[in-house]
């Protein structure tokens, strides 16, 4: 694997744009970076060489387990009424394993609300991503703590917030770098766009990771674009380059590429990694109504678990042992997640109050004290 | 300071001593750098600065609010400017779904120290979408503060208020009022979010905000030649709203007239009629009267005169409440 390089190497290793940035594509037939096949054989790609060390392959086959086993954990508390909702992110483990192990501590990552594996990697404690799903909050965590921000439902707003982030990082004169990641549905949106207009012209350190997995709910991509959305990057002024969504190692090291080319004074990359949705939008979603049963059939020959496995298996590094271990590893994190859903409190009513304003502010002072009287009345019995 | 000064120029000492305060604060916006603002509020700012402090920013007000809400989770304080009111509206979700919210969804690990500055309101002749009133939008979302001047002493130190607030505060500058001068003093004689008698009276409370104070105050001088003593309170903030102040104002004067530019429907005379009359209704001798805009777009500025509330106007609703 890539030794850990300084600041000063990477700088003055800061790539150029590949020759296959240049490259067109369709969608039918897309040009994408790939290091693992389908049928788990190595290739190389000469703009994006990458080594990994056998225990790297390892942990990043750890990391898209754990994290489908997280995903389909808080699927079926969804069934059981234990989360009002969950988007799930079956098929696009790889893409958010292989971005989001690209990144460094001081590197930030702004996601919607279904990059599960990507905070994972961020290692926030899942059970805090399922409290806006069950209710009891809106988010709740410190963005600041682990560099990842607050899920963002309004699609594609948080792009904006990742190019200011990255701004003030330049002014810092920071080496950090910044990970938008939004869909492809999301590419039609202005604020997208704005970011994009915004990291170009300030030359931001951010990297706009767009997860394509076909489906913005119901509408297939040709809804949203007539190019390929990785080819949006060049009206704007920066490289965009298309990844196998599917494989992780591709997802790595093209991610690592584009975060360094951004931590290096060359400014913002779109990366789209063409990948899939596996399951539903939502839990609230029906794909069998707009969705062809071959496509998604078509898709399952691709999976990133099955094909890193027979990479592991095939070039002997990972023996029956180290399987059956995360297997159990998953019954466990599937247990803690079960368990910390079913305790989680629900806050006390005021918490409506708690955060309204940082400072003091009136009307919200004097409506939690008509609201706490209210409550306490009850208690009193005096509206009984 | 002691100074008499613009408006528009007590505003433009006050981002400079901001800037020369901390340097985490950035003013953002278009034609803010070079030209100084088309109203010239940022002027001799960049020069001064730099384009890193002071930054000329693409044309897209979301761009604007977005990327400030990002620079304020890296710590910066941005001073954003939207060029005119009605160009607000593209950046409304980022306004009023995530700078507003981002306290609460992150329960308060994160603060938005983000001021956004919009000159509002009409009377200056000016094409369609640069003379509104959008402040009870703002108002009624939960999260935001609002705050308008009306004096230059005012403008000065509530913008510096609102710039050191660890919350977002919509801006509002009356700009029909931009070039009217006035004494600024050495400091802040109020909080940000309190109200100011700027008359006293004692027949009725007249209250206002930002562009319409001065209607008020020519209003009350024409009064008293008629034997009429009406009270002026400058609002100052809409959100909070400095109740107690108006409270006490209006159960002293029985009666209360609330005039905006904006239109009457909806807005914030309405809030404030509402809850006056819960607190001081057995104190009223008149229903609290609003004086506004009407439910149209706001108009060509050929017949804005019609539109906009004027001393005549705002004497006609004292009328109608000392008749009661």
């Amino acid at each position: 694997m890539t030794v850990k390089s300084t600041a000063r190497a990477r700088k003055k290793a800061a790539p150029g744009v590949p020759d296959t940035l240049r490259a067109t594509g369709t969608d039918t037939q897309p040009e994408l970076v790939q290091l693992l096949t389908p049928e788990g054989e190595r290739i190389e790609h000469p703009d994006y060489p990458l080594t990994t060390t056998p225990d790297e392959l390892r942990a990043l086959y750890r990391d898209l387990v754990l994290v489908r086993r997280f995903d389909a954990e808080a699927t079926a508390l969804q069934r059981q009424g234990e989360l009002g909702l969950w988007a799930s992110l079956l098929g696009q483990e790889a893409a958010q394993v292989g971005s989001g192990r690209a990144m460094r501590t001081g590197d930030y990552a702004f996601p919607t609300y279904r990059e599960h594996g990507v905070a994972w990697c961020r290692d926030v404690d899942p059970l805090n991503l399922l409290g806006m799903f069950r209710g009891v909050n809106h988010g709740g965590w410190d963005p600041n703590e682990k560099n990842f921000h607050l899920y963002t439902i309004v699609i594609g707003a948080q792009t904006l917030h990742a190019t200011g982030y990255a701004m003030g990082i330049t002014k810092d004169g920071a080496d950090d770098a910044v990970i938008a990641y939004f869909g492809d549905g999301a590419s039609s949106q202005g604020d997208v766009n704005e970011a994009f207009t915004f990291a170009s012209v300030y030359n931001a350190p951010v990297v706009f990771f767009c997860q394509n997995n076909q489906w913005a709910i119901s509408e297939p991509t040709t809804t949203q674009t007539k190019i390929p959305l990785y080819r949006r990057a060049s009206g704007f002024g920066f490289p965009g380059v298309r990844v196998d969504g599917n494989d992780v190692l591709a997802c790595l090291a093209v991610t690592r590429w584009a975060l360094d080319h951004a931590r290096s004074g060359n400014g913002p990359v779109l990366i789209e990694a063409f990948t899939y949705r596996m399951g539903a939008h939502t839990t609230s979603d029906d794909p069998t109504r707009y969705r062809p049963s071959e496509e998604t059939e078509a898709w399952k020959a691709k999976d990133p678990i099955t094909r890193l496995r027979a990479l592991l298996e095939k070039e002997g590094l990972a023996e029956e042992e180290f399987f059956a271990s995360i297997e159990a590893e998953s019954e466990q994190l599937g247990l803690r997640v079960r368990e910390g859903v079913r305790t989680m409190p629900d806050p006390d009513p005021t918490l409506i109050f708690d955060h309204v304003y940082a400072e003091p502010h009136t009307l919200v002072d004097e409506e939690r004290a008509e609201y706490v009287e209210y409550a306490a009345s009850f208690e009193a019995g005096e509206n009984l | 300071m002691a100074a008499q000064l613009s408006i528009a120029k007590a505003l433009n000492e006050a981002l400079r001593k901001s800037l020369e305060n901390d340097p985490k604060t950035l003013l953002m916006g278009e034609d803010i750098g070079k030209l100084g603002g088309v109203f010239r509020i940022t002027d001799g700012l960049q020069k001064d600065f730099g384009d890193s402090r002071v930054i000329d920013s693409p044309l897209a007000e979301s761009g604007i609010v977005g990327t400030a809400i990002g620079l304020a989770l890296r710590g910066y304080r941005p001073v954003v400017e939207i060029q005119f009111d009605g160009f607000v509206y593209p950046a409304f979700d980022q306004i009023v779904s995530q700078l507003a919210k981002m306290h609460a969804r992150a329960l308060g690990h994160v603060k938005m120290p983000v001021t956004i500055r919009i000159p509002y309101a009409g009377g200056i002749g000016a094409v369609e979408h640069h003379s509104e009133s959008h402040e009870a939008y703002f108002a009624h979302t939960a999260g935001l503060r609002v705050v308008s001047p009306s004096s230059a002493h005012d403008a000065h130190w509530m913008l510096r208020q609102a710039i050191e607030s660890d919350d977002p505060v919509i801006f509002l500058e009356p700009k029909r009022r931009y070039w009217d001068k006035g004494e600024v003093g050495d400091a802040a004689d109020l909080g940000l979010y309190d109200a100011r008698i700027v008359r006293p009276g004692t027949d009725a409370t007249l209250i206002a905000y930002g562009p319409m104070v001065k209607v008020c105050l020519e209003a009350a001088a024409a009064a008293e030649e008629d034997g009429r003593r009406l009270e002026v309170v400058d609002l100052r903030s809409l959100s909070p709203v400095d109740f107690a102040a108006l409270e006490e104002s209006v159960k002293r004067t029985g009666r209360g007239i609330v005039v905006h530019e904006a239109p009457v429907f909806l807005g914030m005379g309405a809030e404030l009629a509402a809850r006056l009359t819960e607190r001081c209704f057995y104190h009223l001798e008149a229903p609290i009267l609003r004086v506004g805009g009407y439910h149209a777009p706001y108009p060509p500025s050929r017949v804005e005169e019609a539109f906009l509330p004027d001393l005549d106007r705002v004497l006609d609703a004292v009328d109608r409440a000392l008749a009661y």
